[in-house]
This record gives C-alpha cells, sequence and structure tokens, in this order.
C-alpha cells in the first residue's frame, strides 16, 4: 500500500495544475462574455435593447393627427386619405415633441406632387400621371387641386 | 376585550361592504399596470407584404429609411432601395435593371413610353430572413435572428469582418463609414417595439410596403397571403425570408 503513494507527490502537482487551470478559464470566460449572452441565443441578449434604444425621427401620422385635427379631416375625405403625413411633410418626431421650439419648413408643393405624378412606363398604368410640360401648360397645381384631397378643388 | 354578538355581526357586516370596493380597486390597480405599453416579443413575429403593382418610384422609402436611421448619403449606402426592371420581350435573363442612387432622387425618364416593354419598379430592404445566411456566417454573435422574426446588429460586438456582407443573397448589408462595423435594414426594431410602424412604411404614398405581425390573428396580412399571389425573393435559397412580395415578376433577381 505503501508502495503505491509513494509518487502521490506527483499526482497532487496535476490535480492541483488542472484545478488551476481550469480555474482560470472559468474566470476568464466570467470576464470575457458579456452580460445576457445566450439568453436568447448565440448572442448578447443586450444587443435588442439597443436596437430599441434609438430616437424616434418620423413622429408618426397618429402623432401628428392629435393636433392637426382639421388636416386630418380634410386628408381623411380625399384622394390622398391613405398617405402618412411625413410622406410629404419630412420627418418630423422633434416637431412633435416640441412644437412650439421646432417649426417644420412648409413643403414646395410643384416639387412634390411631380415626384409622384410625373409619368414613367415604369409606374402602374392606373396611377394618375402627368407629363409637368403639357398638363396645363406647367401652371400651378394648387390653382386646380387642393394638396390634401387633390380630388377637390383649394379652398379660395 | 369583550364583545357580544351584537358587536360581531356588526363588524362583520361593515367588513363585507368594504371587500367589493377593495376588490375592484385592487383588479383596476392590476390592470393599470397590464395596460403599460409593454413589448412582450413572444406576441410578435415581424414580416412585410410589398406589392409590386403599387409602386410609384417616388423613392420616398429611400429618404424617408436614410433620415430615420443615419444611413450616409453617399450613393452606394442603403438599407432600403428601389430598382427599375425593364424587360423588352416580357421576358429575359438578364433584365435591364437600374437603381440611379437606389431611387433616392426618384426615377427619370428613361424609356419611351409605349415601347411595348415590361416595366415596374421592385423596392428592396433586407429579407429578414427566418434561417439567413449572414447570421450562420458571423463568428462573434454580433447579428442574429430575434424571436420576434428580425435580424439585428450588435454594433458594439461586431468586428467588422465582412463575412455577412459576402454571405447576403440579397446584398443588403453595407459597412457603416463612422462606426466601421456593418449596417442594415433592422425593421426599424426602434420604432415597432413602439407600436409605430417602419419609417419606409409610414412614408410610402400608395401603402405599397406594409409592415405586418404575422403572429397577430387581426393583422390584415392573413386575408392577403390568402386571395394574393406571393412570393420571396430567391426562394431557391430557402433563407425563410419575410418580404412576401405580390404580383412579382420571374425574371427579379
Amino acid at each position: 500500500m505503501k508502495k503505491f503513494f509513494k509518487d502521490k507527490e506527483h499526482l497532487v502537482r496535476m490535480a492541483a495544475l488542472f484545478a488551476g487551470g481550469i480555474a482560470l478559464f472559468v474566470i476568464a470566460r466570467a470576464v470575457l462574455v458579456p452580460k445576457g449572452f445566450g439568453l436568447y441565443g448565440h448572442y448578447r441578449a443586450g444587443a435588442l435593447a439597443d436596437n430599441m434604444a434609438k430616437p424616434l425621427v418620423h413622429a408618426g401620422r397618429a402623432a401628428c393627427g392629435e393636433c392637426h385635427t382639421d388636416k386630418k379631416d380634410e386628408l381623411s375625405k380625399g384622394k390622398h386619405a391613405g398617405i402618412g403625413c411625413e410622406a410629404c411633410h419630412g420627418a418630423l418626431a422633434r416637431h412633435a415633441a416640441d412644437p412650439s421650439e421646432v417649426k417644420p419648413a412648409k413643403p414646395e408643393p410643384k416639387t412634390l406632387c411631380l415626384r409622384c405624378h410625373t409619368t414613367n412606363v415604369a409606374k402602374p398604368a392606373k396611377f394618375p400621371q402627368i407629363d409637368p410640360k403639357t398638363h396645363m401648360d406647367g401652371a400651378d397645381c394648387h390653382g386646380c387641386h387642393a394638396s390634401h384631397a387633390p380630388d377637390k378643388e383649394p379652398k379660395p | 376585550m369583550t364583545s357580544d354578538r351584537r358587536d360581531f355581526l356588526l363588524t362583520a357586516g361593515k367588513l363585507l361592504l368594504v371587500t367589493g370596493p377593495a376588490a375592484a380597486f385592487l383588479e383596476a390597480a392590476e390592470s393599470g399596470k397590464e395596460m403599460e405599453p409593454k413589448y412582450r416579443m413572444a406576441d410578435h413575429y415581424w414580416g412585410m407584404i410589398i406589392d409590386i403593382k403599387k409602386c410609384i418610384g417616388c423613392g420616398n422609402c429611400v429618404r424617408a429609411d436614410k433620415s430615420e436611421n443615419n444611413v450616409p448619403l453617399e450613393p452606394f449606402y442603403f438599407r432600403t432601395w428601389v430598382e427599375r426592371y425593364h424587360i423588352e420581350g416580357g421576358w429575359s435573363e438578364h433584365p435591364d435593371v437600374d437603381s440611379p442612387n437606389g431611387g433616392y432622387d426618384g426615377f427619370p425618364e428613361k424609356y419611351p413610353a409605349g415601347d411595348g416593354a415590361k416595366s415596374f419598379f421592385v423596392p428592396k430592404l433586407c429579407n429578414q430572413c427566418a434561417h439567413s445566411p449572414c447570421t450562420q456566417v458571423c463568428p462573434v454573435g454580433a447579428t442574429f435572428e430575434t424571436p420576434d422574426g428580425a435580424v439585428l446588429v450588435d454594433k458594439s460586438y461586431c468586428l467588422g469582418c465582412r463575412y455577412c456582407i459576402q454571405a447576403c443573397p440579397y446584398g443588403c448589408r453595407y459597412i457603416h463609414p463612422a462606426s466601421e462595423t456593418v449596417d442594415k435594414c433592422n425593421l426599424c426594431y426602434h420604432r415597432i417595439t413602439k407600436g409605430l410602424t417602419t419609417a419606409c412604411c409610414e412614408a410610402c404614398p400608395t401603402g405599397a410596403r406594409q409592415l405586418v405581425d404575422l403572429k397577430d390573428p387581426k393583422d390584415p396580412v392573413h386575408e392577403f397571403l390568402r386571395t394574393h399571389t406571393v412570393q420571396v425573393l430567391k426562394p431557391h435559397m430557402a433563407t425563410g425570408s419575410k418580404m412576401y412580395y405580390a404580383n412579382l415578376d420571374g425574371t427579379v433577381r
């Protein structure tokens, strides 16, 4: 029996080396692997919150309608009913957050109208299109069409 | 303390009266807690329907996306872009495709009217694949599919190794010059988790794109998928794309 354990010192040293190695691995892993990694899959769960945290730039049509009820009504009765406010007026989350401080620029009507309604063979045939050179000799769109409800005449 | 039967009954009666309002108050407090706008991932599974017949190539989606997500304005950084297809004879292995500045400035007329060719616009963006090739090649787990069906990038973890850019069969990724990490459409994750639609859908004037929640039984997407001819891009690659294109021509790559 005594002979069997005569080289036990070697075993103890080996075991200590392994234990040290495992401890080092566990500590290194705890330090290097970020918090929440592996909660949903092979990625950092906190990345979802990072993606959510970005500030809004477009407020959304519901936010516009909270104050501009008259425009909302006008829009809902015409051919432009399905269009969001920011499709023409641009991104306005900053205006929605602080309406008195940040004032949106008034959109330039002709550029906006022609952006969608200029003829193009790739456009769906049913979509209303005009050639700006020949249609009413290039007159101002708002002479005949109300911008929020273009199938109606503008209010004087 | 001494109490007779009369006292006992009086106290018990008072307590009985109090329980009703107390229960109602507790219920209101509890339901108030539930009414808080809290996003539950398990309740959603996001996708998009894109109707080719409605796209007019105005470029509103491209502009809205660039402003919402700080995409550089150079004509080679896009999270979403619009392509114009022009196919003489109706079918071609190599259709004529162009996308001037990704459609950011619209599409100036290039073809004569009535030339008999088939012509249409195809809006493109990250397909939010359920089995994304891009997430499979990431060596560090910096890009991944979320349980609610979005493919996101962990900017703080991305090495910028560009493997995913090569892996994406739809060409939807780029290296953002400011951070030197990869960037792509994240389906406006900051918006959809707040109950808003994506910036591109918000700005689309014809409703050619619509964000859909496939887990919401009331979402019109279910009716749409039943009643329309729907296809995904590159179906042979089995990416599990969740961008459902209606009226998509077979020549589109």
